[in-house]
């Protein structure tokens, strides 16, 4: 048991030692070059020159929200798989992402932000998410039991049903409107607002914390509902906060970065690969390398055609969906075969 | 240990069960039989408040167990149940989550007590030599093992078994019953068991409840339940009775329809 407790302290060690390496190069890397050993000295005296902004205004933002955002849809993709005990089921399978994406192109086509600022944007896809998520939940409630079934289902139907209504507002729309809803419909890290990189970070490290405190109720819950009563867990009670957690953790990712895909749903499946099945050290692993894959895949976004950016959304996607084929193909544990 | 007074549950507006009332005693070991449907289960998951009563209620220990937390219900029964996942993870670390009912809040780590309590179970089981395994690759006999060792890592007073022998072969039929039956001396376990094969219930079990339509047929020691002419009413089957030469327990044996159809034309 030592062991595996020592093996946990390591592999966290590691997942932290990536997660700064990863984070330092994606500080240096970019359209403008900035050597490692120029960085400390940069921080410290640079102030005012345009290397101290690049560094403070820019690649330091996003690393912060990919360390937040890649942290929690990460974090929810363990959570929602560990709970429907299904390996397929990601953050934006139950329809909250097209309802975030939706609230945020109802405000574009209106052109709501124009007299409630930029910072309604993500205020209407978190609206969004939150309706969504209201209703999905209320309708697969029965007597007091939450139906994992029909949550799964109605939450793949909304999100059809938010992604044809995404496509008829597009379709409807003006070009430079468009330009808006397809820029964040890809997703992106480039927020300028602190409030919101802040905030976002407070919500993920803060609601890891949370879901903590249920990993022995998702290790019982991966036997089947039945059996985790067995061992005393109120099953009931711990699948209503578990999705509360991670329909809120998805819900202000989207609203803030937009739908980047594949972090939630390939994170967890590699974390398994090497970490184990374990929700104790599974949560923490995901979250550390859902930061490190999201912040290493943003320098990648804005690196490969520098100066010109790719959406993150479409590096996770062909990345993680690469690597998604290799674990199909790698060992069948990785996908909790059972 | 266990009384159940007049208790009637069901699933929405079917009953499956109607009045039953019966006492379990201290290291008793009782085996519920019936023909399919007969509400065997219904009755194991209402002993575990899986289901709740629409009539009547469940003593453990002189309380009703609506009155117990789960986990402090888990820390007294133990269920082995037939509809059991396979996950990939080690036997130990299976074995092991046995001892969730016995964390208290803001616990998440195995104490040394329970990392030694996980091993007695697998000691008493014989699935030490298994521990380093994955439950998946498991076969039906050792997955059956670990999941006694899982319970027995409860430390419960009762423990439930559903249909145990289920889809394994005479040699670990008997392994497991005798472990059962071993576990029920050593430790004072009371069992209750749900059992198809009535062979195995006559040979293993203190007491026979037998259902019949969600109601209590008949009820005593295997000898006063295993008479053919009770098996025959419940079972729609033609069967003969016999007395095991060495346990002097009663057995029933089938007659095909072909024999039946000799002997009434003899």
């Amino acid at each position: 048991m030592d062991r595996k407790i020592s093996r946990w302290i390591l592999w966290i060690a590691v997942l932290l030692i990536a997660l700064l390496g990863v984070s330092a190069v994606s500080l240096c890397v970019g359209s403008a070059g900035i050597p490692f050993r120029k960085i400390i000295s940069l921080l410290l005296e640079g102030r005012g020159s345009a290397e101290y902004s690049i560094l403070l205004d820019i690649r330091l933002p996003r690393i912060l929200l990919g360390f937040a955002i890649g942290g929690s849809l990460s974090l929810a993709g363990v959570i929602l798989q560990g709970m429907f005990r299904n390996p397929l089921v990601e953050p934006y399978t139950l329809g909250i992402s097209g309802a975030a994406a939706l609230g945020v192109c109802i405000n574009i086509v209106l052109r709501l932000y124009r007299f409630l600022g930029l910072i309604s944007l993500p205020v209407f896809g978190f609206l969004g998410a939150i309706i969504v998520i209201a209703v999905i939940y209320s309708l697969s409630l029965r007597k007091g039991i939450l139906r994992m079934q029909g949550l799964l289902l109605t939450g793949v139907m909304f999100s059809f049903i938010s992604s044809s209504l995404i496509m008829l507002i597009m379709a409807v729309s003006h070009t430079r409107d468009l330009h808006g809803i397809v820029f964040w419909v890809m997703g992106s890290l480039q927020e300028p607002d602190w409030f919101l990189i802040k905030a976002m970070s407070y919500v993920s490290i803060t609601l890891l914390f949370v879901s903590y405190f249920f990993s022995l109720d998702l290790n019982a819950l991966s036997l089947g509902e039945e059996e985790a009563q067995h061992l005393g867990i109120n099953v009931e009670r711990t699948k209503k906060l578990l999705f509360a957690i991670a329909s809120l953790l998805t819900a202000f990712s989207v609203s803030v970065a937009g739908i980047i895909g594949f972090v939630g749903l390939v994170v967890p499946h590699f974390v398994r690969m090497f970490a184990g099945s374990d929700h104790r050290i599974l949560l923490v692993a995901s979250f550390l390398s859902g930061a490190a894959f999201l912040i290493f895949c943003d320098t990648l976004s804005r690196t490969i055609i520098a100066p010109m950016e790719l959406p993150v959304g479409v590096i996770t996607g062909i990345l993680g969906g690469s690597l998604f084929i290799y674990a199909l193909t790698k060992r069948k544990a990785v996908l909790g075969a059972r | 240990m266990l009384e159940i007074k007049e208790l009637t549950c069901g699933y929405d507006s079917k009953f499956s069960l109607k009045d039953i009332s019966f006492n379990l005693g201290d290291r008793e070991v009782l085996g519920i039989i019936g023909p399919n449907g007969s509400g065997k289960t219904t009755l194991l998951r209402a002993m575990t408040r899986m289901l709740a009563p629409k009539k009547g209620a469940i003593i453990l220990q002189g309380r009703d167990i609506s009155r117990f937390g789960l986990k402090e219900l888990a820390q007294r029964i133990a269920v082995v149940s037939q509809d059991f996942t396979a996950v990939p993870m080690s036997v130990e670390e299976f074995v092991l989550l046995g001892r969730i009912p016995h964390f208290e809040a803001l616990r998440f780590l195995e104490t040394r007590k329970d990392i030694e309590i996980a091993q007695k179970s697998m000691d008493l089981t014989d699935t030490l030599k298994l521990k380093g395994q994955l439950v998946t690759e498991l076969s039906g006999g050792e997955r059956q093992l670990a999941l006694i060792a899982r319970a027995l890592a409860q430390e419960p007073k009762l423990l439930l078994l559903d249909e145990p022998t289920t889809h394994l072969d005479i040699t670990h039929q008997v392994g497991i019953l005798d472990l059962i039956k071993r576990l029920n001396r050593e430790l004072a376990l009371t069992v209750v068991m749900v059992l198809h094969d009535l062979n195995l219930a006559s040979e293993y079990c203190n007491r026979l409840i037998l259902l019949d339509e969600g109601r209590v047929h008949k009820m005593g020691v295997p000898d006063e339940v295993l008479k053919y002419q009770i098996i025959e009413e419940v079972y729609k089957t033609v069967v003969v009775e016999g007395k095991n030469p060495i346990s002097q327990r009663p057995y029933i044996l089938v007659v095909s329809e072909e024999e039946r159809r000799n002997r009434d034309t003899k």
